[in-house]
C-alpha cells in the first residue's frame, strides 16, 4: 500500500498561545509541527485547514501513565476503543494501560495484544504497562524482558492494583528493569494493614463504621521502596500518591538523590475523604480519598515537583458494580475525560501552576518516566504534532451519561468544572475537534512509520 | 423524618418526640388491648441480611401493636453478589408496595444506601448496619436511661432530656454500631458519655468525638457514671490480636463482681448496669452484675417495643410532605477544600 | 389574635365571652347530673387539647353541685391520636396522655368532653379508644360548641351553642388553661372568616 504523505491535510492554527504565552500560530502537517510562529501563515498550503484557536492555549498533548483500559477481560466496563476515545476527548494523546486486565498484561502476547488494539483504534497512542508478577499473583516475576522487547516495547511495569509487597520480589524487580531501562510502578499499600479496608482511616471513618485505610499503610511502602530503589539504583515510580506523608518521604528521598517519580491523581487533588459520608460508591476508591490537609499537601507537591506526573488512575466499572453496598462496591473512578479540567480547577485556578507547569506534569514528565520520545514535547518547528488545544474560559457540567468512556462512575457528576478541550492532534492528526471526536487516525500509514521507537530517547 | 438511619442526625427535638412518643407507647403496652389501628393498612417489611431474632421480634411486635401487616424477609447468604440482591431485593419491596423496610445488614451504610438509591419509596429503618449504627437500641437505651434519671429526680420522664447524667460505654467501641448510635444520641440529649476499652478497640478519630476517654475502666468508674453500658464482645475479635486473651481483657474492662461491689463503695447507689445484648457472661459482664437490682437489660427488651412502635409511627403515618428536616443538617463539613459538593 | 383584619385578611368575631362559656357549662354539668339522676358513676373524659380542661371545669361543677363528688377522682384524658381516621392526610400527629380516674371506665358513664363538635370524626377515634381500655355501661357526649356539617350518625347528648358555620370558617376556642393570648390567659370562642 502506497499513501502519499501530501495527501494528509494540513492544519494552520491561528493565534493560539502556547503553554499560556503570546499568541502565535502552528502549521500541522505530516505529523509534525512544520512551522510555528509568523512563518506558519506563510508555509501553509492554500488548501490548509484553518483553525481559529483565538483565546485557546496550545498544551502538549497528555500523557496518562496510569489508565484502565480493561480490554481484555472486561470489555463490560471499557475496550481499548471506548477508553482510547474518552482520552481523545479528554486531551490526551497517550495512554499507558494498566496490567491488571483478564488475563494479566504479564506476556509479551497480552501486551502486544493492547497494543495492536491501540493502534486499530487510532485515538491515542495505546502503550501497555507490563505486570511485575505472573498474574499480579505477587510470587513470581513475570517476563519483563519479553515485554520491553516485543512490539509493545514495554517499559512500565506495575502489579497496580496490588502492591509488590514481597521486598525481595520489589528489589528483584527494580533491579531487572536497569537491563531495558524500565520502571517499576508501584501501587504502594502494605497489604496487612488494609485487610478489609474500605476508606481513608480518621475522624470519618469512625463515625461511619468503615474500615480504616490508614495512610501509614501507603507511606510504609514508599519509604521501603524508595530505599531498595537507593541500594539497586534503579528507578521508582509511585502510582496515585494519596497522603502527606507520603509526599515528605518522597521529598526525602529526592533530595538523597534516589531516582523517584511519584504521580498524583485528579480525584485525590480536590475530593476529600468527607464524601463518604454518603456511602456512595462513586465515591470509593484506591488508595481512599484522604483529608483536606493531604490534598493540600498533594497539590503543593505537585506544584513544587515533589510529586511528577497527574495520573487518572482511569478506572470503569458496569453500573452493578457501583449500585450496591459500600463495601461490595468497586474501587476506582472514571477520570479521563475530567483531568484537564480537574487540574485547571485546582491547580491553574489557585495559582499553583501556570500553564507551562500544567504541561510539564501532564505530559512531559509522564512522556519522560514512560520514555515515549515523541510525546511530551515542545511545541517547536519540526517537533511530532501531538498537541491540543484548549478553551481555559470554558466552564461546564459533568454529565456521566454524556462520556465516551462506558464508566459512568465519575465522582464529579454535577460539578461544574473550568476549561474544554477544543481540539487533539494525535501524530498530526485531529482526533477531537470542536470538542467533538473527529476521526481516528489511519492504523497504518506514514505517520505511524515515523513514530520512533520507545528506546531511542 | 421520613427515614430512621442514624442518631447522628436526628436533631433534639425529633429524639425527644421519638421518646415522648414511645412514653405513650408504653402506657399502650401496659393495657389489656396492646393494639392500635394507627398503622392499619400499612405494610412493614423486615428485610434481615443478618441473623437477629431479639431484634427483628421486637420489631414485628411494635409493628403488629400497631396493626401494621408485616412480612419478614430473611435475605442472609444469598449466592448472588450481595450488592445485586440489595438492589433487586429493594425493588421486589417497591414492587409489594412496602411502606417501611426495617433493613439489618452486615455493610455498614447499607440503610443509608437504600434511602438514598432511589430504588425504594418506603421508609427505611436501620436496624443496625455493621459497625455503623443502631439507632433503634439507642433510642431504648436513651429512654431506658431517662425513666431512670426521672425516677432519681422525682419528676415525669416526658419532655425531660438527659441533661446532668454521665454513662459510661465500656469495651469493643471500635466495631459497635450500639456504641456510635449512643455516642451521638445521649450527647445531643445532654448527657456526658465516657467510653473506656482497650486502646486497639477503640477508633482511630474517637479524639473527634463528644466524649471522654479511658484505657482503664477503674480510673472511668472513679468519674461516678450514673450508668455504665457494658458492650458485648464479638466473638471474632478474639482471636484477632486485639487484645491478648479473654482472661485478661475480662480482668482489665469487665464489669465483674469487684466492680459491681465497687459501686456501693462508692456509694453509687443509683448508678444502673445497661447491656445491649446478648450477654456473654463472665466475659464482659459478671452474672452478678447482669442480675443485680442494677441491671436494666430486661427493662431495655421491654422499652425496644415501645421505641420501635414509636419510629414507626413517626414515619409511617403522617404525610411528610410538608415537614421540614430543616435543623436535621445544621453544619455540613466540607468535602473539597473549596467547599462542599453538592 | 389581637391582629387587624386588614393586615391578615381574616375577620373574626368573638361569638362566646368568658361569661358565656361559663354559664353553657354550669347548663351542661346540671344536665349531666339529670340525665344520670345523679353522680353515680360518672367519669368525664376530656379530649385533648380543650377537651381536657372543660371535662375539668365540668368536674368542677358537679361537685359544687354535689359535695360528695371528688372532681379529680371523676375526671380523665381520653386522646384519640392513635385512633383517628385521617393520620395519613395530616403532618404526623404526636400522641398525648390517655390517663383514666383511678375507678376506670368498666360499667361508668362515661361523658366523653370536647370543645367543638364539627365532621364527628374525633368522637369516631374516641369511641374506638374507649373500646380499646373498657366497657362503659353508658357514653354519652359533651361539647362546648356544635357547628354542623355531620360527616358520621354522631350527636351530642350536650351542646354548650349551637353555632351555624359555613366550612370555609373555623371555629376557635380558647381556654386560660392553655391558650395565652398577648401574654394574658383568655376564656372566649371566636369565628374566623377568610375574606
Amino acid at each position: 500500500m502506497t499513501t502519499n504523505t501530501s495527501t494528509l491535510p494540513e492544519y494552520l492554527i491561528v493565534g493560539a498561545s502556547i503553554a499560556g504565552g503570546a499568541p502565535q500560530d502552528l502549521l500541522v502537517r505530516d505529523g509534525v509541527l512544520a512551522a510555528v510562529g509568523p512563518s506558519a501563515a506563510a508555509d501553509a498550503s492554500a488548501a490548509a485547514i484553518t483553525i481559529d484557536a483565538e483565546g485557546l492555549v496550545a498544551l502538549p498533548g497528555m500523557v496518562d501513565l496510569h489508565t484502565h483500559l480493561r480490554e481484555p477481560g472486561r470489555e463490560d466496563a471499557e475496550t481499548v476503543e471506548t477508553g482510547s476515545r474518552a482520552a481523545a476527548l479528554g486531551g490526551f494523546t497517550a495512554v499507558h494501560a494498566m496490567a491488571n486486565s483478564s488475563p494479566v498484561a504479564d506476556t509479551a502476547g497480552v501486551v502486544e495484544q493492547v497494543y495492536r488494539l491501540g493502534l486499530a483504534s487510532g485515538w491515542v497512542e495505546v502503550r501497555p504497562v507490563g505486570a511485575v508478577t505472573v498474574g499480579l499473583g505477587g510470587e513470581r516475576l513475570a517476563e519483563l524482558g519479553a515485554m520491553a522487547e516485543s512490539r509493545a516495547s514495554v517499559r512500565v511495569f506495575s502489579d497496580d492494583g496490588v502492591c509488590v509487597s514481597d521486598p525481595v520480589l520489589m528489589r528483584r524487580a527494580l533491579e531487572y528493569v536497569k537491563a531495558f531501562d524500565g520502571v517499576v510502578a508501584q501501587h504502594a499499600q502494605e497489604p496487612r494493614l488494609t485487610e478489609g479496608a474500605q476508606m481513608n482511616e480518621g475522624d470519618v471513618s469512625a463515625v461511619l463504621g468503615l474500615t480504616g485505610w490508614p495512610a501509614v499503610a501507603e507511606e510504609s511502602i514508599i519509604a521501603r521502596d524508595v530505599l531498595l530503589a537507593q541500594h539497586v539504583g534503579s528507578r521508582l515510580h509511585v502510582c496515585h500518591v494519596s497522603t502527606a506523608g507520603s509526599v515528605e518521604i518522597i521529598r526525602w528521598a529526592k533530595a538523597r538523590g534516589i531516582d523517584v517519580t511519584a504521580e498524583v491523581t485528579p480525584h485525590h487533588l480536590l475530593l476529600t475523604d468527607e464524601l463518604v459520608r454518603s456511602y456512595d460508591p462513586v465515591y470509593k476508591v484506591n488508595p481512599p480519598l484522604r483529608t483536606s490537609d493531604d490534598v493540600h499537601a498533594l497539590r503543593a507537591a505537585l506544584a513544587d515537583g515533589t510529586i511528577d506526573v497527574v495520573g487518572t488512575d482511569h478506572a470503569p466499572h458496569p453500573s452493578e458494580h457501583k449500585e450496591c453496598e459500600w463495601a461490595q462496591a468497586a474501587m476506582g473512578m472514571t477520570g479521563l475525560e475530567t483531568a484537564l479540567s480537574v487540574v485547571q480547577h485546582t491547580m491553574v485556578e489557585t495559582g499553583l501552576l501556570d500553564w507551562e507547569g500544567f504541561a510539564r506534569v501532564t505530559s512531559v514528565a509522564p512522556a519522560r518516566i514512560g520514555r515515549l520520545a515523541h510525546q511530551g514535547r515542545p511545541l517547536a518547528t519540526g517537533e511530532p504534532a501531538n498537541l491540543i488545544l484548549v478553551d481555559p474560559a470554558a466552564r461546564w457540567t459533568v454529565d456521566p451519561a454524556t462520556m465516551a468512556t462506558k464508566g459512568r462512575n465519575s465522582p464529579f457528576r454535577g460539578l461544574e468544572l473550568p476549561g474544554s478541550v477544543r481540539a487533539t492532534f494525535y501524530g498530526g492528526h485531529p482526533t477531537v475537534l470542536d470538542g467533538r471526536l473527529a476521526t481516528p487516525r489511519p492504523a497504518a500509514g506514514p505517520a505511524t512509520a515515523q513514530e520512533a521507537p520507545a528506546w531511542s530517547i | 423524618m421520613k427515614h430512621l438511619l442514624s442518631t447522628q442526625d436526628l436533631s433534639a427535638r425529633n429524639a425527644l418526640r421519638l421518646l415522648d412518643v414511645a412514653e405513650e407507647m408504653s402506657a399502650v403496652g401496659e393495657r389489656e388491648i396492646k393494639k392500635l389501628p394507627a398503622l392499619r393498612g400499612r405494610t412493614v417489611v423486615n428485610l434481615f441480611f443478618e441473623d437477629s431474632t431479639r431484634t427483628r421480634i421486637s420489631f414485628e411486635a411494635a409493628a403488629k401493636r400497631l396493626s401494621a401487616d408485616v412480612i419478614n424477609f430473611a435475605a442472609k447468604g444469598s449466592s448472588v453478589s450481595k450488592g445485586e440482591s440489595l438492589k433487586d431485593t429493594a425493588q421486589t419491596l417497591e414492587a409489594m408496595s412496602a411502606d417501611a423496610v426495617v433493613i439489618r445488614h452486615p455493610a455498614s451504610g447499607a440503610p443509608a444506601r437504600l434511602a438514598a438509591s432511589g430504588w425504594i419509596d418506603a421508609a427505611v429503618v436501620n436496624a443496625g448496619d455493621g459497625t455503623h449504627e443502631h439507632p433503634t437500641q439507642a433510642l431504648l437505651d436513651a429512654f431506658t436511661l431517662r425513666r431512670h434519671w426521672a425516677r432519681i429526680g422525682g419528676g415525669p420522664s416526658a419532655g425531660t432530656t438527659l441533661a446532668g447524667m454521665k454513662v459510661l460505654i465500656v469495651g469493643d467501641v471500635l466495631h459497635s454500631r450500639v456504641a456510635r448510635s449512643n455516642v451521638w444520641l445521649l450527647t445531643t440529649l445532654g448527657a456526658e458519655v465516657l467510653l473506656a476499652g482497650p486502646p486497639t478497640l477503640l477508633p482511630i478519630g474517637v479524639g473527634s468525638w463528644p466524649c471522654t476517654v479511658y484505657y482503664n475502666l477503674d480510673d472511668a468508674l472513679a468519674q461516678r457514671p450514673d450508668a455504665v453500658m457494658m458492650l458485648r464482645l464479638q466473638a471474632e475479635r478474639m482471636n484477632a490480636a486485639f487484645f491478648p486473651s479473654t482472661r485478661e481483657y475480662s480482668r482489665r474492662w469487665g464489669f465483674d463482681d469487684g466492680r459491681l461491689a465497687l459501686l456501693d463503695t462508692m456509694g453509687l447507689h443509683d448508678t444502673v448496669i445497661m447491656h445491649p445484648g446478648p450477654m456473654n457472661r463472665g466475659l464482659e459482664i459478671s452474672s452478678a452484675a447482669a442480675d443485680s437490682p442494677r441491671s436494666t437489660v430486661l427493662a431495655q427488651v421491654r422499652n425496644g417495643v415501645s421505641v420501635r412502635m414509636a419510629a414507626l409511627y413517626l414515619l409511617l403515618s403522617g404525610d411528610h410532605h410538608d415537614e421540614q428536616d430543616g435543623e436535621m443538617h445544621d453544619e455540613l463539613p466540607a468535602t473539597t477544600p473549596e467547599g462542599r459538593i453538592k | 389574635m389581637n391582629v387587624p383584619a386588614s393586615e391578615t385578611g381574616i375577620h373574626k368575631r368573638v361569638v362566646l365571652a368568658e361569661a358565656d362559656i361559663d354559664r353553657a357549662l354550669t347548663r351542661i354539668a346540671h344536665e349531666i347530673l339529670e340525665a344520670n339522676k345523679g353522680p353515680r358513676d360518672l367519669v368525664l373524659l376530656g379530649i385533648p387539647r380543650r377537651g381536657f380542661p372543660l371535662a375539668q371545669r365540668l368536674a368542677q361543677k358537679i361537685a359544687a353541685v354535689d359535695p360528695s363528688v371528688d372532681a379529680d377522682l371523676i375526671t380523665g384524658q381520653l386522646d384519640v391520636t392513635l385512633y383517628r381516621d385521617d393520620l395519613q392526610r395530616n403532618p404526623t400527629r404526636s400522641p398525648l396522655a390517655t390517663q383514666l380516674p383511678p375507678s376506670g371506665i368498666d360499667d361508668k358513664v362515661v361523658v366523653l368532653v370536647d370543645d367543638v363538635l364539627y365532621s364527628g370524626r374525633t368522637i369516631r377515634a374516641a369511641l374506638d379508644a374507649l373500646a380499646d381500655l373498657g366497657r362503659p355501661r353508658i357514653v354519652r357526649l359533651a361539647v362546648l360548641v356544635d357547628r354542623g356539617h355531620r360527616e358520621l350518625p354522631i350527636r351530642a347528648d350536650h351542646v354548650g351553642k349551637n353555632l351555624p358555620t359555613s366550612s370555609r370558617e373555623r371555629v376557635r376556642v380558647h381556654l386560660a388553661e392553655i391558650d395565652l393570648i398577648g401574654g394574658s390567659a383568655v376564656n372566649e370562642v371566636v369565628i374566623e372568616d377568610r375574606a
